[in-house]
């Protein structure tokens, strides 16, 4: 349920690492929760930005939420086709529902992230 | 939280639930936009036991339910239902409502939720000397709105009343699944459909009914968050959002169930004084021109100015357009007048548009 490479943060993004480049995407838990979303607001190519800083908003049908940034770095790819078809995040969100990709400035921001199990673990917490 | 007769068949059906004044409903269950859809396209099945049941009888009834409100109650007959509200002196709204003609001295009045205790209280205290017995049957009472295109097909073969007979407005008693019902052929959706209301103590074998007979037909269980936006759609109000205790019914642009011939009645001094001065502001439909959603409370700007607020706004999943509602000065109701609402650090271009945003085709 959880990709066990991913790292994850407690407003629920998660991020898949590749070299020095941060995939941040939000996960099946924080779709869920937001229900069919219909825009997603992104952040211009070349915007630096810092642990928790909002890189965007999310709007479903009930509700808008905000991304926020997993690591600190520059924004170097958004994911264009979610302007076009937003449920993609929806329908699948550790992959096509991907929402930038982050160059990053300093790799250890990755260590105050959690684990897929200790994510699992912080789900379960909020669900009791 | 109260529940209705209906919470296990929602927990079996896999729904959120919301709290919604005190009640714990379906917010939605395999989605909001997949239930909306089906509503416009097939059909969808929704629990609205948490609305009020309020029954009004006695020699009196019809004098005193003219008295309560601006529609004229004297056109029903027996088998009618019409649209219609219970009014401040000032023309506001204590709610919005439907009055079923049961008999010439026997009246029911559908009421929201939220209002149940506060409009029967209201009642009460309005009864005077109208010889009038006040039933609050809520409780006892168990109500499903079956809505969409496919919805005669779906419930005729579960019922004996011929519902091709049953014209919009009109309602008729009689079985459905094996039970005794009433139904109409009413709803709050913007299509045709039926909404059924029983005392049965087990209802849910008329949910089930419904649902196994839908099947075939697309039929989804829908929950609050479609229904909401379903009839944001078809403009139709909503008590707590577009209207309430500040706005006057001809403001809701309702004048349609303002009937100052009648008679007298709560609110009609003002409703006439207001009519002859004009009106100041009047509710208005808009959509967003810039992407975005217009939600409640967000503010509305003409001219650069605030003059108001969002009082409903949601994204259509019909129209996929970002629409809302707002009161406006009058100045700025004319269709295309162009709008600003502010979503959050932004100001995102909107226009006047006619209302309502979807109408069915028949």
């Amino acid at each position: 349920m959880y990709p066990q490479n991913f790292y994850y943060t407690r407003d629920h993004e998660w991020v898949r690492v590749e070299g020095d480049v941060a995939i941040v995407g939000i996960t099946d838990y924080a779709q869920k929760q937001l229900g069919d979303i219909v825009y997603i607001e992104l952040p211009a190519l070349g915007t630096h930005l810092e642990v928790h800083q909002s890189i965007g908003s999310i709007e479903s049908v009930k509700a808008v939420s905000d991304v926020f940034s997993p690591v600190s770095g520059e924004v170097i790819e958004v994911n264009e086709e979610l302007n076009n078809s937003p449920e993609v995040i929806n329908q699948d969100p550790y992959d096509k529902g991907w929402i930038i990709k982050i160059r990053m400035k300093n790799k250890e921001d990755l260590n105050q992230l959690m684990t897929a199990s200790e994510y699992e673990k912080y789900v379960e917490s909020l669900e009791v | 939280m109260k529940r209705t007769r209906f919470y296990e068949a929602h927990r079996r059906a896999g729904a959120k639930f919301i709290e919604f004044f005190g009640w714990e409903m379906p917010l939605e269950y395999s989605g909001i936009v997949s239930e909306h859809l089906a509503v416009r396209e097939r059909a969808g099945l929704f629990d609205v036991s948490h609305m009020g049941e309020i029954i009004i009888s006695g020699p009196d009834a019809l004098a005193f339910i003219q008295y309560l409100t601006p529609n004229d109650v004297s056109r029903l007959s027996p088998g009618q239902a019409q649209y219609n509200a219970l009014t401040t002196p000032q023309g506001t709204f204590i709610d919005d409502l439907l009055v079923y003609c049961l008999d010439f001295n026997k009246y029911l009045l559908v009421v929201n939720a939220a209002n149940t205790q506060k409009d029967y209280n209201w009642i009460l205290d309005h009864k005077g000397s109208f010889d009038v017995i006040i039933d609050n049957a809520s409780d006892r009472t168990s109500q499903l709105a079956l809505q969409g295109p496919k919805a005669f097909e779906i419930l005729q073969p579960l019922t004996d009343i011929s519902l091709d007979e049953l014209r919009p407005f009109w309602w008729q008693r009689g079985k459905v699944a094996g039970l005794d019902c009433l139904v109409s052929r009413t709803g709050y959706t913007g299509e045709d459909g039926f909404e059924i209301y029983t005392e049965a103590p087990d209802p849910v074998i008329i949910w089930d009914a419904i649902m196994e007979e839908g099947k075939p037909y697309g039929l989804l269980p829908a929950g609050l968050g479609a229904r909401d936006n379903l009839r944001l759609e078809a403009k139709m109000m909503l008590y707590g959002n577009d209207i309430d205790e500040t706005t006057t019914v001809l403001e809701a642009d309702l004048k349609w169930i303002v009937k100052f011939n009648k008679g007298d009645f709560i609110g009609r001094e003002a409703l006439l004084k207001q009519q002859e001065e004009g009106l100041q502001r009047k509710i208005v439909g808009f959509e967003l021109i810039d992407k975005g959603i217009a939600r409640r409370h967000y503010p509305v700007y003409y001219r650069g100015k605030k003059v108001s607020e969002v009082t409903s706004g949601s994204y259509s999943p019909f129209l996929k357009k970002s629409i809302g509602l707002a009161y406006l000065p009058i100045e700025a109701t004319e269709i295309n007048t162009e709008l600003e609402i502010g979503i959050r650090e932004k100001k995102a271009k909107a226009k006047v548009v006619a209302t309502p945003f979807y109408r069915r085709s028949k």
